[in-house]
């Protein structure tokens, strides 16, 4: 055997011990030095149960939408539903005007959709009681403040607000001084030493207020929050009589405008409406699950006693670079994580369809090598090389369709073709490196030491 | 050896008797405006309930809906005794008391399997650009075929080959979406799309390997005929196509087909029948229609058909 085969050979080894320390359940992930990764297998709505919403901004369909605002509102959504506590929440923009909101486990649609479109919520919240090096550690957290508690926001729903208290950093209430209703205009401007600050103006009625309170609280910290999350924590420099103030901070342009968008539109930089929502009930999901996995493991029971009995010997060692296959194939849907739904379990049985493809396409080249006289190393040799630019072509093109699908489910939040293509995607690539890498050096590796003459027995000739 | 291309007509012949019915009664639905498409294309909602002791009839459950002032309702019973209602888009408020009422009218637990809603203008849009990425998916790969041949005679034709057995396979897994819509009230939606996608992927996948050994033997069999040559060129790839598809991907979708629950059966019966028509167009239409170019038998067709036909 060649020395490049037995590097092969180790690589092999040391990517499949890889692939099933990924794979076994309750893997302890990988955690060295600051590299943090837990494996989990995430499952898709239609398998767990749960909600999916798609957002479109609510403006006239050729009004051209700043890239920005809609990260922004991305943010701000996500913000919102992670105040569900679920686990496995996921927003993500599709396309230029819509988002994605996915929540799987939620089982009440009305409970996901209210969080979801309520008005976000500016306040200017006073935190004299603590220190400025306490309040700054606050910065991203969330806290209990005094204005909503009341029926002043009855828009609020109750229950996420309930289930994140046991979270809070802090469990002190705060006052609010003031809301975003108070707020005129918001701008981003540069300080004189070239520092990005947010300078802002406020209502009459705002500026009575303002000046008052910062008259009061020189030194103190005066923070600003949204939605319940501490955003930034400035210090009150002086009074500030005549209702325009400036927001300082370590900001980059970006942190800038991002906040100065937050306190823009106290909520979302740009109208939101829900265009479409699917539910699957929790029961739906299971079924699903059961079935499609007793399908799958029929299906690969089949295939793989074929292949044992129509190929022998080759057939053999097929299913064992199949089972490599599947094993890593598996590991990196958990190490990405890609989320499995129903449709992409399909696609990954397709795919072990495709990497068989390219055994078979050999095998069949092998065999017509031996009838034709060669021997065992040569039609091995041989079977490889003229099977290869079938492969290579034929996989390119599936390739290209899933690029295309892939584009297509993630432009239109339509993510069970997403997940389909991509499931497809990535096992059609690890399906050529199992055939031309794994099927090839372990095929070596057993006519090598392979001794009987009785081809018609080993090879089914 | 086997004389494949000796009967390519019959084949061709073949595939009419199943393509032509199937697009005529696609045509008429779709004049008729009861092409059987899903909320995914036209806006609405669905709602799929299954009662724990009660079995409503359509007409009640559709009377239920026309009381909230909810239009275009349809129920369906599904094999697992759940209901499937569709019906135009639901207000805000209809949505969420929709559960409570019809436990209440049939005085009887009710589980909600799953609730869907799209807005009609996402409908129309999803529908359009499904129509544009089957188009760009032809494209490219036709692009890609003619690149990947640049070195056999014609290369061009080997493209375009593949995209009229590729549209022959799209128009056959139609034909079924016809049928099925008929007789088991199937609906194209995005999964819809999704298998007809990927049967288009897969389609090139069989025609590239019978292309490939012709693009093999017309370097080494340089005095053959180009008949003789593709009818050995599609000989020599039987065994991989039959293995390949019908022994292992059409068992793992069978499997899927008949084990994998309601949700996955249509999209695993139209990949069954979408990739045996792969298999099957690879081998008595792509090439016997390259044949068919090379040979120019068209200026023949009207004049000594009886001799084309068993040459």
């Amino acid at each position: 055997m060649s020395q490049r085969s037995y590097y092969l050979l180790i690589i092999i080894a040391l990517v499949l011990a890889l692939a099933i320390y990924i794979v076994i359940p309750n893997s302890p992930g990988i955690h060295v030095g600051s590299f943090n990764k837990d494996f989990i297998t995430r499952l898709g709505l239609d398998l767990v149960g749960g909600v999916q919403a798609l957002l479109e901004a609510d403006l006239p369909a050729n009004t051209p939408i700043e890239a920005g605002a809609m990260d922004a509102a991305t943010g701000i959504v996500e913000n919102r539903v992670n105040g569900l506590g679920l686990t496995e929440a996921m927003v993500q923009k599709a396309g230029e005007r819509r988002i994605v909101v996915e929540l799987p486990g939620e089982t009440d649609p009305e409970r996901a959709l209210a969080t979801i479109q309520q008005t976000g919520l500016l306040e200017f919240v006073d935190m004299s009681t603590i220190s400025q090096n306490e309040a700054f550690n606050l910065v991203e957290s969330k806290i209990r403040t005094d204005f909503g508690q009341s029926s002043q926001l009855p828009t609020t729903p109750v229950t996420p607000t309930q289930s994140i208290t046991s979270t809070l950093p802090i469990s002190q209430t705060f006052h609010t001084i003031m809301t975003g209703a108070d707020l005129k205009n918001v701008n981003v401007t540069t300080s004189q030493t070239g520092q990005y600050q947010v300078a802002f103006t406020l209502s009459s009625n705002g500026a009575k207020i303002f000046s008052d309170f910062t008259g009061a609280h020189i030194n103190d910290v005066l923070a600003i929050v949204v939605d319940k999350k501490v955003i930034s924590t400035p210090t009150i420099q002086g009074a500030i009589p005549n209702g325009e103030g400036v927001i300082t901070g370590k900001f980059t342009s970006e942190e800038a405008n991002n906040l100065a968008v937050q306190l823009r539109y106290g909520s979302l930089p740009i109208p939101l409406k829900v265009i479409e929502i699917r539910t699957v009930g929790p029961t739906l999901g299971q079924e699903s699950l059961q079935m499609s996995l007793r399908a799958g493991l029929i299906g690969f029971s089949i295939v793989i006693l074929f292949m044992l009995l129509y190929y022998r010997l080759p057939g053999a060692v097929a299913d064992v670079a199949i089972i490599i296959y599947a094993l890593i194939t598996f590991a990196i849907f958990r190490f990405i994580p890609i989320t499995l739904t129903l449709p992409g379990i399909a696609g990954f049985l397709l795919s072990t369809g495709s990497a068989l493809d390219a055994n078979i396409l050999i095998f069949e080249r092998m065999k017509e090598e031996m009838r034709s006289g060669k021997t065992l190393r040569q039609s091995v040799d041989l079977g490889w090389k003229r099977a290869w630019p079938s492969i290579r072509d034929s996989n390119i093109a599936t390739i290209i369709t899933c690029s295309i699908l892939f584009w297509f489910g993630s432009t239109y939040g339509a993510t069970i073709v997403k997940g389909f293509s991509i499931t497809l995607l990535l096992g059609v690539i690890v399906s050529l490196f199992s055939a031309i890498v794994i099927t090839r050096v372990l095929m070596e590796l057993v006519t090598r030491n392979f001794k009987s003459k009785n081809y018609s027995k080993w090879f089914g000739i | 050896m086997i004389n494949i291309l000796g009967k390519r007509y019959y084949f061709f012949a073949l595939s009419l008797l199943i393509i032509i019915p199937g697009l005529i009664l696609l045509g008429s639905m779709s004049a008729t405006k009861k092409l059987p498409l899903a909320i995914d294309f036209t806006g609405g909602s669905l709602l799929e309930v299954r009662f724990a002791n009660a079995t409503p009839s359509d007409i009640d459950l559709i009377g239920l809906y026309n009381n909230l002032g909810v239009g275009d309702v349809k129920v369906q019973t599904t094999s697992t005794g759940s209901y499937v209602i569709r019906s135009s888009v639901l207000e805000d408020s209809t949505r969420a008391k929709i559960a409570d009422e019809l436990g209440k009218e049939y005085n009887s637990e009710v589980t909600v399997l799953r609730f869907e809603s799209v807005g009609p203008t996402i409908g129309r849009e999803v529908t359009s650009r499904a129509a544009q990425a089957v188009a760009v998916a032809a494209l490219i790969v036709a692009l890609y075929m003619t690149f990947a041949f640049r070195g056999v005679p014609h290369a061009i034709r080997y493209g375009i080959c593949a995209i009229i057995a590729m549209f022959h396979d799209v128009c056959v897994v139609l034909s079924l979406a016809a049928i099925g819509s008929i007789l088991w009230g199937w609906q194209i939606d995005s999964l819809f799309l999704t298998a007809l996608l990927t049967v288009i992927g897969f389609s090139v996948q069989d025609k590239v390997v019978v292309f490939d050994r012709i693009r093999e033997n017309t370097g080494i069999y340089r005095r053959l005929s180009f008949e003789t040559l593709v009818n050995h060129s599609i000989v020599q790839t039987l065994g991989r196509s039959l293995n390949t598809q019908l022994m292992t991907v059409e068992f793992m979708l069978l499997a899927l087909a008949l084990f994998g629950g309601v949700t996955l059966r249509e999209f695993a019966m139209v990949l069954l029948v979408g990739l045996f028509s792969g298999t099957y167009s690879s081998i008595f239409i792509a090439a016997p229609i390259l044949v068919v170019w090379e040979g120019r038998e068209w200026t023949r067709w009207f004049h000594r058909r009886e001799n084309t036909a068993s040459a």
